[in-house]
C-alpha cells in the first residue's frame, strides 16, 4: 500500500478527471484555486479543457455551456464566488443541465475570512439561487472522501440532469492527508442518459418513466431549444399551467424517488444512544472525537454523519432521533443545518454547537455539550 | 432548374425557420429585430451551413427571444451571460459555428465585461448585437448606447450618460472582424454576418435597429417607418462618411467593415496546449 499526501482540493480535482470531467471554467479565489491550478495542468493532458473565465458568473455559464456540448464540466469557488454563480446555477436547474459546483467555504459574509474555514453556504447552497427547484449538496470531510464524492457528485449530475454542489470547507480543501486512490477500473462513472430515436421524435424534456428524460449534446443533429424560462416537453417557453405543474413535480420526483442513490450518511452506535451528535464536513472529524471520548466515559452516544445536506436526509434523521433526548449540531455557521435538524425532530431535542468566527469546533466544545445535554436530562 | 429569387427567400424561410411550430413571434409588428434574425438565416444560408452545425445562444432582451424560431441548436440564456455559455459549447464543440445574438443592454451593460473578454480572447464566436439604443423588453429605460440627451423611462430629464461606441469597443479589446450596419441595409448586414461567420476569431456585427414602441415614443421619432427612414438617410458608408464635412458627420451611423485581421483563434491555440501537456506525460515528466 503506497498512500500519497495529498491535499482535498487536488483530491478533488483528481477526482473530477477519475469522473470524467473533461472541462472546468473558474476564477481564482482561496480557499478553491488549487483545484483550478491542478486541473489547469491536468485536463489538457487527458485532452480536456480549462478556461480561467473573467469572474465566476461567466464561470458558471461556460460551465453550463460546455455541459450542453457534451462535456461533463465543474467549476469550483468559495463564498463571494458562490454567491455570484448563484443565476446561473438556477438556470442549469431550470435547463436540467449536468454540471458540478465545488464550493470550498470561507468564513463569510462579504470577503470574511479568506484562509479560514466555515460552513456558513449550508443554505446558501439549497435556496441561494430564487424559485423552487431540487439541488443535490454533498459534503466530504476527509481527503479521500473528497475524491470519492467529487466522482459521485459528476455520477449523481449526469444520472439526474441537474447541478450537484460539492460543499467542501477550506479545513478539509487544505488538509493534506495520506490518500490510497482507488485504480481507475474500481471507480463507478456514470454517463448522462442519451437516446437513439430519431431527432424528430426527441424531446428534451419528454416526462419519461424514469423522470430523467435523456439529454443529447448540441451539434449531434438534435437541434432543440434550451431556455431558462418554463417551457414544455420540446424545451420551447410556455406560460401553460398543464406544462409548467408537470415540469415542477418531475423534477423534484426525480430526486425523491432515488433517495436511496442520493442519500450519503455514516451512522454509528445509535442504537443504544441517549445522545446524537449529527455533524458534516470539517466538524465531523471533532465530533467523532468527541463522540469517542464521551463514550469511553460511559456515555451513551451514538453519531450520525451526513455525507448528503441536501434534499435534507429527514428520514434518517428522524429515525436515529426517535428514541433520543438530545440532538447536538455542531457546525461551523450560526444553526443553518440546525435548522432542519429542529424542523424534523423538534427545537427543543437540538442542542446547537455553532461557530462563524472562522475557528474549528473543537471535540472538547462538542463534549462539553454531550455532557451539557446529559445532566440537563438526568 | 432556375429557381426564382422569391422562390428561394421562401425556401430559405422552409429551412431554417421553426416555421409551424413557433409563430407567430413576440416582437412589436415593424420591429426590426424579425429583419436580423432574417439577415442571419441568408449568411446562414449564403456560407452553406447545415442546421446542424449552428448553434444560436442568446441573453435576455426581445433580441434574446429570436432562438426559439430558428431552427438550430439553440440556447436562451441568462441576462448579459450568452458569451460565456457560448465560451462553453465553443471550447467543447469548436467545429460548432456559435452564433451570440445579444440586445445593446445585454451585451455592453450586463454582460460587457463578457463582451470585452471574448474579444481580447479571440474565441471563435460570432457576436450579433442588436443596437436599439434602449432596453426595450422591459419597456424603455436608457441603455449603454442610448445617445446623450435623449429621453428613456429612467432618464426623464435626458440622459447625461455617454454612449459605448460598440465598434470601437470590440476592435480595441481584440476582436478579429468588426463590422455594423443597419437593419435598412439588409442585404448588406447579411453580407456583413456571413464574413462574420466565416471569420476564424471573435467577429462582432453591430446591426443598427431602433425601437418605435419605447425609444421611438418617448423621443417622439414616429412610426417603424420613420424610424426605418431615419437608418436609411443617416447610415452611410465609411467612403462617403469620410467625405463628408466635420459638421454633417455628427448624426451619421458609419456602415462598413472597419476590422478584419488575422489573429490566432482561441480554440485552435487551446488545441497546442492538449498537445504540449501530453508531449509532457509522454515525456515522463509530470509537470
Ligand atoms: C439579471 C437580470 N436583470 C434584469 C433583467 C430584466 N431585463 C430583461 S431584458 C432587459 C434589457 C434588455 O435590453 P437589451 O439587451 O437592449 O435588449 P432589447 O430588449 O432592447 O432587445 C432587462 C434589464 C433580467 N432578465 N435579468
Ligand atoms: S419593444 Fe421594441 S425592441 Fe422589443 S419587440 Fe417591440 S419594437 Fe422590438
Ligand atoms: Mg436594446
Amino acid at each position: 500500500m503506497t498512500g500519497k499526501l495529498m491535499q482535498g482540493d487536488e483530491a478533488c480535482a483528481e477526482g473530477a478527471i477519475a469522473a470524467g470531467c473533461r472541462f472546468f471554467a473558474g476564477y481564482p479565489i482561496t480557499p478553491a484555486t488549487d483545484i483550478a491550478e491542478v486541473l489547469a495542468r491536468r485536463l489538457p493532458q487527458v485532452g480536456g479543457k480549462f478556461i480561467q473565465m473573467e469572474d465566476e458568473i461567466a464561470s458558471m455559464a461556460a460551465v453550463i455551456g460546455a455541459s450542453v456540448g457534451g462535456a461533463k464540466a465543474m467549476t469550483a469557488t468559495s463564498g463571494p464566488g458562490f454567491s455570484l454563480m448563484q443565476e446561473n446555477i438556477g438556470y442549469a436547474a431550470m435547463a436540467e443541465i449536468p454540471c458540478v459546483v465545488v464550493d470550498v467555504q470561507r468564513a463569510g459574509p462579504s470577503t470574511g475570512l479568506p484562509t479560514k474555514p466555515s460552513q456558513g453556504d449550508v443554505m446558501q447552497s439549497r435556496w441561494g439561487t430564487h424559485g423552487d427547484h431540487p439541488i443535490i449538496v454533498l459534503s466530504p470531510s476527509s481527503v479521500r472522501e473528497t475524491f470519492d464524492f467529487t466522482v459521485r457528485a459528476f455520477n449523481m449530475a449526469e444520472k439526474y440532469r441537474t447541478p450537484v454542489i460539492l460543499l467542501m470547507d477550506e479545513m478539509i480543501g487544505h488538509m493534506r492527508e495520506k490518500v490510497e486512490l482507488p485504480s481507475p477500473e474500481a471507480i463507478e462513472v456514470v454517463e448522462r442518459v442519451s437516446t437513439s430515436v430519431p431527432p424528430e421524435w426527441y424531446k428534451a424534456y419528454e416526462n419519461t418513466p424514469s423522470d430523467v428524460p435523456p439529454m443529447i449534446s448540441f451539434g449531434q443533429g438534435y437541434r432543440y431549444h434550451i431556455t431558462g424560462l418554463f417551457h414544455d416537453e420540446r424545451g420551447f417557453p410556455t406560460q401553460r399551467l398543464d406544462e409548467i405543474d408537470p415540469w415542477i413535480a418531475r423534477v423534484f420526483r426525480k430526486i425523491e424517488r432515488n433517495l436511496r442513490d442520493i442519500l450519503i450518511y455514516e451512522a454509528d452506535e445509535i442504537e443504544d444512544a441517549e445522545i446524537v451528535v449529527i455533524a458534516y464536513g470539517a466538524t465531523a472529524r471533532s465530533a467523532r472525537h468527541a463522540v469517542k471520548q464521551a463514550r469511553a466515559r460511559g456515555y451513551r452516544v451514538g453519531f450520525l454523519r451526513l455525507g448528503t445536506l441536501w434534499p435534507f436526509p429527514e428520514e434518517v434523521v428522524e429515525r436515529a432521533a426517535e428514541r433520543i433526548h438530545r440532538v447536538i449540531v455542531p457546525e461551523m455557521n450560526l444553526g443553518q443545518l440546525a435548522l432542519e435538524v429542529e424542523r424534523v425532530v423538534g427545537r427543543r431535542k437540538v442542542m446547537r454547537v455553532g461557530k462563524a468566527n472562522g475557528e474549528m469546533v473543537t471535540p472538547q466544545e462538542v463534549l462539553d455539550a454531550i455532557v451539557r445535554g446529559v445532566s440537563a436530562w438526568l | 432548374m432556375v429557381v426564382k429569387k422569391q422562390e428561394r427567400e421562401s425556401l430559405i424561410h422552409e429551412r431554417y425557420l421553426r416555421h409551424h411550430k413557433k409563430f407567430p413571434h413576440v416582437w412589436c409588428a415593424g420591429c426590426g429585430i424579425g429583419i436580423v434574425m432574417g439577415a442571419i438565416v441568408r449568411a446562414v444560408d449564403a456560407v452553406g451551413l447545415s442546421n446542424d452545425e449552428v448553434a444560436m445562444i442568446s441573453g435576455i432582451g426581445c433580441s434574446g427571444r429570436m432562438p426559439v424560431y430558428v431552427d438550430f441548436n439553440t440556447m436562451h440564456t441568462t441576462h448579459g451571460r450568452a458569451l460565456a455559455f457560448a465560451t462553453g459549447l465553443k471550447m467543447v464543440r469548436p467545429e460548432m459555428k456559435v452564433i451570440v445574438v445579444m440586445g445593446d443592454g445585454d451585451a455592453l451593460a450586463i454582460g460587457g465585461n463578457h463582451f470585452i473578454h471574448a474579444a481580447r480572447r479571440n474565441i471563435g464566436l460570432t457576436a450579433i448585437i442588436i443596437n436599439n439604443n434602449v432596453y426595450g423588453m422591459t419597456g424603455g429605460q436608457y441603455s449603454p448606447t442610448t445617445p446623450t440627451h435623449a429621453y428613456a423611462t429612467t432618464a426623464p430629464y435626458g440622459n447625461i450618460e455617454q454612449p459605448f461606441p460598440i465598434c470601437q469597443l470590440a476592435q480595441a479589446a481584440g476582436a478579429a472582424f468588426v463590422a455594423r450596419s443597419t437593419v435598412y441595409h439588409a442585404r448588406e448586414l447579411s453580407r456583413f454576418i456571413a464574413q462574420a461567420i466565416q471569420k476564424e476569431g471573435f467577429s462582432v456585427v453591430e446591426a443598427v435597429s431602433y425601437c418605435h414602441t419605447t425609444y421611438g415614443r418617448i423621443n417622439k421619432l414616429g412610426s417603424a417607418v420613420e424610424m426605418m427612414r431615419h437608418l436609411k438617410d443617416k447610415g452611410v458608408t465609411q467612403k462617403t462618411f469620410e467625405a463628408l464635412a466635420e459638421e454633417e458627420r455628427a448624426d451619421k451611423i458609419v456602415r462598413g467593415v472597419f476590422v478584419d485581421r488575422d489573429i490566432p483563434e482561441y480554440t485552435r491555440l487551446y488545441d497546442e496546449i492538449i498537445a504540449r501537456a501530453q508531449q509532457t506525460v509522454a515525456n515522463g515528466r509530470t509537470a
